[in-house]
């Protein structure tokens, strides 16, 4: 036989004796296995993206809502003197906050004018800084408000659809299947045309067709979940429908609900912000993102300031938004959750 | 025996959040013409990605190979260029996979996709290209060749998928082939069959096999010679009959005991192996196996074993073949019993 | 497949109907005469007005008469611009739009399509980042406030491109411009996404399996398979360009038949609206249903289940 020991001399003999078996028994457990949220949570911190996104969400809702109270001017408040004002800002003038016009007179030296507007005034000598934040309220509430009750019909419908299954689900999915083919945008311009332009006739616009979408998921995901084991068991112990509902399928279902809401409210914000720029919107003196839009379009071509402002934020918040609602899809999706 | 491919001392890791994942580490093995040697493993023992490696088709992005040669040829594949490399797949090895069900493009005509490979190492013309495919399909075992050719993979069985992807490999002539889990997707009786194809084209095309599988029922049916990979490493290889009727590595004891036995007797319990594969991005020190294994000396579980050879053809990698360990006899009913099957290469 | 092709049409006429008759009984909730200068009618006026356009008649004789003209393709006579119809109107009108549409289409595609596909073979590169950050800008900036500062930036201040009106090519840059900035991102991150998902498939590894060069893996097998489900992108994106039509062509001044109908929407011309509503309907449906079909002949595994 060639056989040959592997003799490393360093290995003294009396290793080779069989190990005691406590050393036998665990081969590796590592840490606690996350629970899906916070395994959420950790991949939503690693995406920068949505992470900045979140921030300047956050960011702009406290803002929109201690912005207003910086200033004594009130959102409605005109004041013809002050009237289509640029920005200035103190200690600010390099950056462009210098109350100069675009064709470079000084506005506020030629009228002798000392309180500062900072973002800005309209033709009405409304001050834009307070408006741009209450603007922000207003969109922020309208795509907020529209979400919630788009989930909440969406869930109601889906719920029902899949739970009960049969010739119900069956009737309720052909309704489905017709709204989806009627163009939102149609429906939602009809509405406000019958209905005085405002913001619940604005949000109830947006509902009427925006559920669809929230309850294809939420059937989706219910059905997918009801054919599972642990609902089986749950339903062999007697435990009645409702509470199945909200005890066991409902958290379940919270991942897909939560990603179709954050895409809700940017579309629901920019919506809004469409129909007012095709005249459907808010009447003044409120304001939203878009009635600032519109009106600093009209008046783009002298004073650009009053469409950049509500441009930029309009901007920002879309951005934060999409980029935040992409992040919780890669973080809560299961099918990407290997 | 003419060695056709070489295998030295190969690493491989993969990167990932969690870190490198040591996936195969300091693998050597041959492969001689027209035989068939099988690599066996647990899932998750670096068979697979040993594979891959030889034909250098994993992702560049979290894959290195962090050494070690793979010769064929004269050539060391692992120094190859990517062009290189892509004139040698498909004509001198190939690969069939484990799951026909998703390794066909499933919006070209199965045709078009045996015809690919033809086209690109071999020049000739559209007709012969076509007729030759059609032989192929028909040496392959499907029925209708002539109109099979121009439907898509949905329209197969997992079977004659599986028969599409072998004949997709054949296609050139290679002189090799990979076959990473050829039949472990696929219902028993087809099993059998596809083992036999193989089996069967081996023969006519005298191709060498690497049989990548867990299934020693699979392995006893095609193999000359094994080698037990567990956690990147190959424990135990030698021939057929070595590992079946002389295995030294605990690990391969356990491999054997837990498959049923035709013949055995019914009484006696299959012996699962306990515990799970360790974590390949944390592994234990000194033997990766001495967690799970009931013969661990104390030295297992500090310093990683050599490699001993038992014969010119068994190698083993274990402490329990070192002088000074103490001598452990291995468990009743492994090998011995008759498998009606002459040993091509006796034990020395 | 002809199980599946009729079921879909069953749907598509219901759709229609729904929304021809929601169309309808809207309308009559709407406040408002739809005639010009109404307080200078007087009552006998109004009267013949209202005769001539059918409006004394009960409305559910209005509304089977408006069904029965629908089927003759007959939309009636506009309240606004004297003896026209509303499908004359709409005639006159659709060209603009459809050039700036098919444009921002034909562009916004070629230039997505471009872009994700180079964001997924470089995936997770710089260049990767890149490409989604402009998409997803492309997706969140909406069209109205992109035209805006288009046109107030390259238009009237550094004035490389007319800032409006329609008297030429060079016109329709911008409006087109502005309505592909919607499709450029909506198929750079569909397509990003699809590639990434075939790149992972198996069958890749099968095609470099065999030999094949990377680029004819790319081409043959990545690219051709991540296509296929671009197509359902269609209807998507038809609504946007219809819903960017409408806020563009009131910036850039474009005839076209989105200004039309905020034109209309001002005045109260309810013919008008009700006639382009349906039109941009029944585009849409159409738009819809031939996605269906062509997905059904661009992938071979759906055209055989041939079910409903």
């Amino acid at each position: 036989m060639g056989r040959k020991p592997n003799e490393t001399p360093e290995i003294p003999d009396d290793m080779f004796t069989p190990a005691s078996p406590g050393i036998v028994t665990k081969a590796e457990t590592s840490a606690a296995p996350l629970t899906f949220w916070q395994e959420a949570w950790r991949r939503l911190r690693k995406n920068k993206g949505a992470l900045a996104g979140l921030i300047t969400i956050v960011f702009l809702i406290v803002v929109s809502l201690i912005g207003p109270l910086f200033n004594e001017y009130s959102y409605s408040q005109q004041d013809l003197v002050r009237s289509n004002l640029p920005p200035k800002i103190a200690g600010l003038e390099w950056l462009g906050f210098d109350g100069t016009r675009s064709s470079g007179e000084n506005t506020y030296e030629e009228r002798g004018i000392t309180a500062n507007a900072w973002f800005g005034t309209d033709e009405f000598g409304r001050d834009l800084w307070t408006r741009l934040w209450k603007a922000t309220q207003v969109s922020l509430f309208i795509g907020v408000v529209a979400a919630f009750l788009d989930l909440l019909i969406g869930v109601v419908y889906g719920g029902i659809s899949a739970f009960y299954g049969g010739r119900l689900d069956n009737v309720m999915q052909r309704i489905i299947e017709v709204l989806v083919g009627i163009p939102n945008l149609i429906v939602i311009i009809l509405f406000i045309l019958i209905f005085e332009p405002g913001i619940l006739s604005i949000i109830l616009a947006m509902i009427i067709t925006g559920w669809v979408g929230m309850a294809r998921v939420v059937r989706g995901q219910i059905l997918q979940l009801k054919g599972q084991e642990f609902i089986l068991a749950a339903r062999t112990l007697g435990t009645s429908n409702g509470k199945l509902i909200w005890k066991h399928l409902f958290p379940n279902v919270m991942g897909p609900i939560i990603i179709t809401v954050m895409f809700t409210i940017p579309s629901a914000i920019f919506f809004e912000a469409f129909l007012s720029f095709i005249g459907l919107g808010l009447q003044p003196p409120l304001a939203s993102l878009g009635v600032l839009i519109e009106d600093g379009y009209q008046s783009m071509r002298f004073f650009s300031y009053k469409l950049i402002f509500p441009a930029i934020v309009i901007s920002a918040l879309m951005i934060s938004f999409n980029l935040l609602a992409d992040g919780l899809r890669d973080a809560l999706d299961p099918k990407m959750r290997r | 025996m003419e060695k056709i491919l070489s295998v030295e001392n190969l690493h491989v890791s993969f990167y990932s959040d969690g870190g490198e994942i040591a996936a195969v580490r300091g693998v050597s093995f041959d492969v001689n013409k027209g035989e068939t040697l099988a690599i066996v493993g647990e899932s998750g023992s670096g068979k697979s990605v040993t594979a891959k490696t030889l034909m250098k088709l994993l992702p560049k992005q979290n894959s290195i190979i962090k050494q070690g040669d793979v010769k064929y040829g004269g050539k060391n594949l692992v120094q190859l260029t990517n062009r290189d490399m892509e004139k040698l797949r498909g004509s001198e090895i190939s690969m069939v996979f484990q799951d026909p069900m998703t390794s066909l493009n499933p919006t070209m005509t199965i045709g078009k996709q045996v015809m690919e490979g033809l086209k690109r190492h071999r020049t000739m013309s559209k007709k012969t290209a076509y007729t030759r495919t059609v032989e192929l399909l028909e040496l392959v075992g499907i029925p209708d060749p002539g109109e099979r050719i121009n439907q898509y993979p949905h329209q197969f069985s997992g079977g004659m998928r599986q028969r599409v992807v072998i004949a997709m490999a054949l296609a050139c002539n290679p002189k090799m082939l990979i076959a990473d889990e050829p039949t472990t997707a696929l219902d028993v009786t087809i099993q059998a069959q596809i083992l036999e194809l193989m089996k069967e084209l081996q023969k006519k095309f005298q191709t060498a096999i690497i049989l990548i599988t867990h299934d020693l029922g699979v392995v006893a049916n095609m193999a000359q010679r094994v080698a037990v990979m567990y956690a990147g490493e190959i424990m135990e290889s030698g021939t057929l009959d070595e590992i079946f009727y002389q295995p030294k590595h605990p690990y391969t004891w356990g491999l054997l005991s837990s498959m049923p036995k035709l013949h055995a007797d019914r009484s006696l319990p299959l012996t699962p192996i306990p515990g799970t594969p360790p974590d390949l991005s944390h592994l234990p020190e000194g033997c990766p196996f001495a967690p799970r294994c009931q013969y661990a000396l104390k030295v297992c579980h500090q310093y990683e074993p050599g490699k001993t050879k038992v014969s010119t053809t068994h190698t083993v990698s274990c402490w329990l073949e070192d002088e000074r360990a103490p001598k452990v006899k291995k468990p009743e009913g492994i090998g011995g019993m008759q498998r009606g099957r002459q040993s091509k290469i006796a034990g020395s | 497949m002809r199980n599946y092709f009729l079921s879909r049409l069953g749907y598509m006429l219901v759709t229609l109907l729904i929304i021809v008759t929601a169309t309808f009984f809207f309308m009559q909730l709407l406040p408002g005469t739809p005639f010009n200068n109404p307080e200078k009618l007087t009552e006998q006026q109004l009267l013949s007005l209202n005769e001539k356009y059918g409006l004394d008649k009960p409305i559910a004789l209005q509304y089977f008469i408006y069904l029965g003209n629908l089927l003759q393709f007959d939309l009636g006579l506009s309240f606004q611009y004297e003896g026209r119809t509303v499908e004359s109107i709409i005639g006159s009108r659709i060209g603009p739009s459809a050039l700036i549409g098919l444009q921002a289409v034909v562009f916004g595609t070629a230039a997505g399509l471009l872009l994700g596909m180079i964001s997924a073979l470089k995936h997770n590169s710089f260049l990767d980042y890149t490409s989604v950050f402009i998409a997803v800008l492309g997706m969140s900036v909406p069209s109205f406030v992109f035209a805006a500062l288009m046109q107030y930036y390259l238009g009237v201040k550094l004035q490389w491109l007319p800032a409006a009106l329609w008297r030429g090519w060079e016109y329709t840059i911008m409006p087109s411009l502005a309505l592909s900035v919607m499709v450029i991102a909506t198929v750079a991150r569909f397509i990003r996404t699809e590639m990434l998902e075939v790149l992972g498939q198996d069958y890749v590894v099968t095609a470099r399996a065999k030999g094949l060069t990377e680029k004819a893996v790319i081409v043959k097998h990545v690219v051709r398979n991540a296509l296929i489900p671009v197509v359902t992108m269609l209807g998507p994106l038809t609504v946007g360009i219809m819903t960017g039509t409408l806020v563009i062509e009131k910036i850039f001044a474009v005839p076209g038949l989105g200004e039309q109908f905020t034109l209309s929407i001002m005045v109260n011309d309810y013919s008008v609206i009700m006639g382009i509503t349906l039109f941009y309907s029944s585009l849409f449906i159409l738009v819809v249903m031939i996605v269906d079909i062509l997905y059904g002949v661009l992938d071979p595994r759906i055209s055989l289940k041939g079910e409903g």
